[in-house]
């Protein structure tokens, strides 16, 4: 007997066991205390509210969407917004990150100041308050609708206090025809690219390859555009009444967020970036200078390759920041999924527990996935040791 | 802000999971307050008219005068009170977990509410109703001509609610734009974010008296909605909805008789009218079943006053007030054309 509590397999199942079952009988106990103590408070409870109808609306939704859709939907609706500030937030911090951590290394002493005043300045600062300021500028400077500001002086795009407005596509039979001289297109280009690299690999001739890949992504859809007889037309928003109409529309809301998202996390991004450069060894620029490249390739082909080692677990946590801080948008406005489910839809509906645990697993499943994809990146950019 | 939230969304999460499953039905709310010796009324975030603060940091309006009234029947003293400012989306599960003993907050009736909350209505101390306000200079004269406007709304309210009724029965295709802040939402509609803003006509006064330039801002005729506002308390202790709600209907029913907050004291020792002498005390001992002192209703009156000195001093032309007409509105008596009435007091 007494050997059993020496034996070393034995006593590590035992504990196994006991700290799962402690677990499990934790979840259970809080789970039917939960539902007791709300059923005894007369309280709903359940996930059948994503069926019943909400009653509001919301001024940006990316699917269809009116008051008297359901709650389900609803969330739907809040995923999505949430999705597309967080990408445009993502991309805008790793581009703005990169270029201003590369500003910060430069030799002009200017430039390096500026950069660095930048990065001090952003990063001293709550996030929420810069959200609101960036609102405020945006509205104080941005025109009415009836004087709107004609982006690119198109007549296409416009922008005034309402939000930032472009055209819509609709699509007429024949689109399909342009849709293959799309893929056509892009299939050529890569095609285009690998020869390029044969060509240049084995006799060091160097195809003008971006300006061929240009010419052929535009003049290809263009040529089947019009032999399908110019099916696809365009739905330009003009001023009706208040506001401007058709084509589509993002409101300052969600340009104020992309805008403070990007610039705030660039600010941390860009000290990953400068931390990434700076552990590459001095010798790697002298030698990719002496080779002959210029200063520009020597950071794109020799150093920004094995700074990204350092620089791609850092930004796995700068990316899931940006997801998770877009849930301020809440302050101004912006119909994202704390606005508007766990905001709205909650108050509305009152099924507070139901509402935070559909919206904390939102957040979990974003941040795990954001986190799997950069891990298996970050496992291909990692030296490969022999 | 969004800590406050988190915490606060975990704080009820963590409290129905842990709290012991008897709690809900041991102690009464009115012996609660009583041993804590004050009561916690909740507000919302400051707003002329219902609830404010003064330079010195004291709340004071027509919904800080119903938390007064149930102080001064529990305790014979109005100041009694701790005061919960809370901000809008988290006001109910503020009730539901027993951080506020009553709601008192421009909060609207309606039947989702009162039955899907564990919460209960008491009674209405305003009759309100959503209308918009625009700016003099767009031209607008009524809220039928708001087609393919952007409105500004409070989000988790019947406003917003309200609005998207209106906007689909009328064809308007309005765009709400939601802000759970008030003041961010007043700020993007007076820098011209939104055509309109739309609210209660009341909190609508509130707002254009807290712009630098009033007379710029319009709030069209269009009454949309019905807006009942009054206290709230939490479903299953009656005694205490019962405390409530008779502690407004004293302010009411002492307008009716005629005792204000000058002559309750004289009339008190004078008076041959049955009724008042049961309300304050002298006679009977309606007293008992609210589980209240004798003189609970004599401290009402003569320490918050009667409706219409309340309402005077908030709502109407008063110099703290926002002034908002009291004659001919549902606000006025019964007897004067308006809505406000007491059941008797015997």
């Amino acid at each position: 007997m007494l050997n059993l509590i020496y034996n070393e397999k034995i006593r590590a199942v035992f504990f196994q066991v006991l700290t799962f079952s402690l677990v499990a009988w934790g979840v259970f106990y809080l789970y039917t205390n939960t539902n007791e103590n709300m059923t005894a408070r007369d309280m709903k409870t359940g996930f059948d509210f994503l069926w019943i109808t909400a009653g509001f609306d919301t001024d940006f939704h990316m699917i269809d969407y009116k008051a008297g859709d359901t709650y389900g939907r609803v969330y739907l609706v809040a995923i999505l917004n949430s999705l597309l500030v967080a990408c445009l937030g993502i991309i805008g911090t790793t581009a703005l990150g990169f270029f201003v951590g590369i500003l910060r290394l430069s030799s002009n002493w200017l430039v390096a100041k500026v950069a660095a005043a930048y990065v001090e300045i952003l990063r001293n600062t709550p996030l929420l308050l810069q959200i609101i300021y960036w609102y405020l500028l945006l509205l104080a400077f941005l025109p009415k609708p009836k004087k709107s500001f004609d982006v690119f002086y198109l007549d296409i795009f416009f922008l005034n206090n309402r939000g930032f407005y472009g055209p819509s596509a609709f699509f007429d039979s024949g689109s399909g025809l342009v849709a293959a001289g799309i893929v056509i297109a892009i299939i050529a280009v890569v095609v285009l690219f690998r020869h390029a690299r044969k060509v240049q690999n084995s006799t060091g001739r160097v195809i003008p390859k971006y300006s061929w890949g240009l010419g052929i992504i535009v003049v290809v859809p263009v040529v089947a555009y019009f032999i399908a007889g110019q099916p696809i037309g365009w739905e330009v928003p003009i001023l009706k009444g208040f506001n401007l109409r058709g084509g589509w529309r993002v409101p300052p809301a969600f340009i104020t967020l992309v805008i403070a998202l990007s610039v705030y996390h660039s600010a941390y991004m860009a000290e990953s970036v400068r931390a990434g450069i700076l552990s590459v060894n001095k010798g790697q620029t002298e030698a990719a200078l002496s080779i002959g490249l210029t200063r520009g390739l020597a950071l794109r082909l020799v150093i920004i390759p094995q700074a990204l080692r350092a620089i791609v677990p850092t930004m796995i946590s700068h990316w899931m920041n940006v997801v998770k801080n877009s849930s301020l948008a809440v302050a101004i406005g912006y119909s994202e999924i704390t606005a508007l489910f766990m905001q709205t839809s909650l108050n509305q509906s009152g099924y507070a527990i139901e509402i935070v645990a559909l919206t904390m697993l939102f957040y979990g499943s974003v941040s795990l996935t954001i986190s799997a994809f950069l891990n298996v990146y970050n496992k291909s950019v990692q030296l490969v040791e022999r | 802000m969004k800590v406050m939230k988190l915490l606060a969304a975990a704080a009820v999460m963590m409290g129905m999971a842990f709290a012991g499953s008897s709690t809900a039905v041991a102690e009464s709310t009115l012996d609660i307050v009583k041993k804590r010796g004050h009561l916690r009324c909740q507000v919302g975030q400051p707003s002329p008219g219902f609830y404010n603060l003064d330079k010195d940091g004291n709340w004071y309006g027509s919904d800080v005068a119903v938390c007064q009234t149930i102080a001064a029947a529990i305790f014979g003293d109005s100041s009694k009170v701790e005061y919960q400012s809370v901000s809008t989306p988290q006001r109910f599960t503020a009730m539901a977990n027993g951080e506020s003993d009553v709601l008192s907050r421009t909060t609207t009736w309606t039947l989702l509410r009162d039955t899907q909350l564990g919460l209960d209505f008491t009674t209405v101390n305003f009759y309100d109703g959503q209308g918009f306000m625009v700016r003099v200079d767009s031209g607008i004269k009524s809220s039928l001509e708001l087609e393919g406007a952007t409105v500004c709304v409070a989000t988790g309210t019947t406003t917003e609610l309200n609005l998207a009724d209106y906007s689909r029965a009328n064809n308007l295709d309005i765009e709400p734009v939601t802000f759970e802040d008030k003041n961010v939402r007043n700020e993007t509609f007076y820098k011209g974010g939104c055509d309109a803003v739309t609210n209660d006509k009341s909190g609508l006064a509130s707002t254009k008296a807290e712009f630098p330039d009033p007379e710029n801002f319009v709030i069209l005729p269009e009454t949309i909605s019905k807006e009942p506002l009054g206290p709230v308390v939490r479903q299953g202790d009656s005694n205490w909805n019962d405390i409530v709600m008779w502690s407004v209907f004293a302010l009411i029913a002492a307008e009716e008789l005629g005792l204000n907050s000058g002559n309750v004291e004289s009339v008190r020792s004078s008076t041959t009218n049955a009724e008042i002498k049961r309300m304050l005390g002298v006679e009977g001992n309606l007293h008992e079943g609210l589980g209240l002192s004798k003189d609970w209703a004599y401290d009402i009156v003569s320490q918050v006053g009667n409706y219409a000195e309340v309402y005077e001093a908030y709502m109407g032309g008063g110099e703290r007030g926002i002034g908002i007409t009291r004659a001919g509105s549902q606000n006025a008596l019964w007897n004067q054309g308006g809505l406000m009435y007491s059941p008797p007091f015997r």
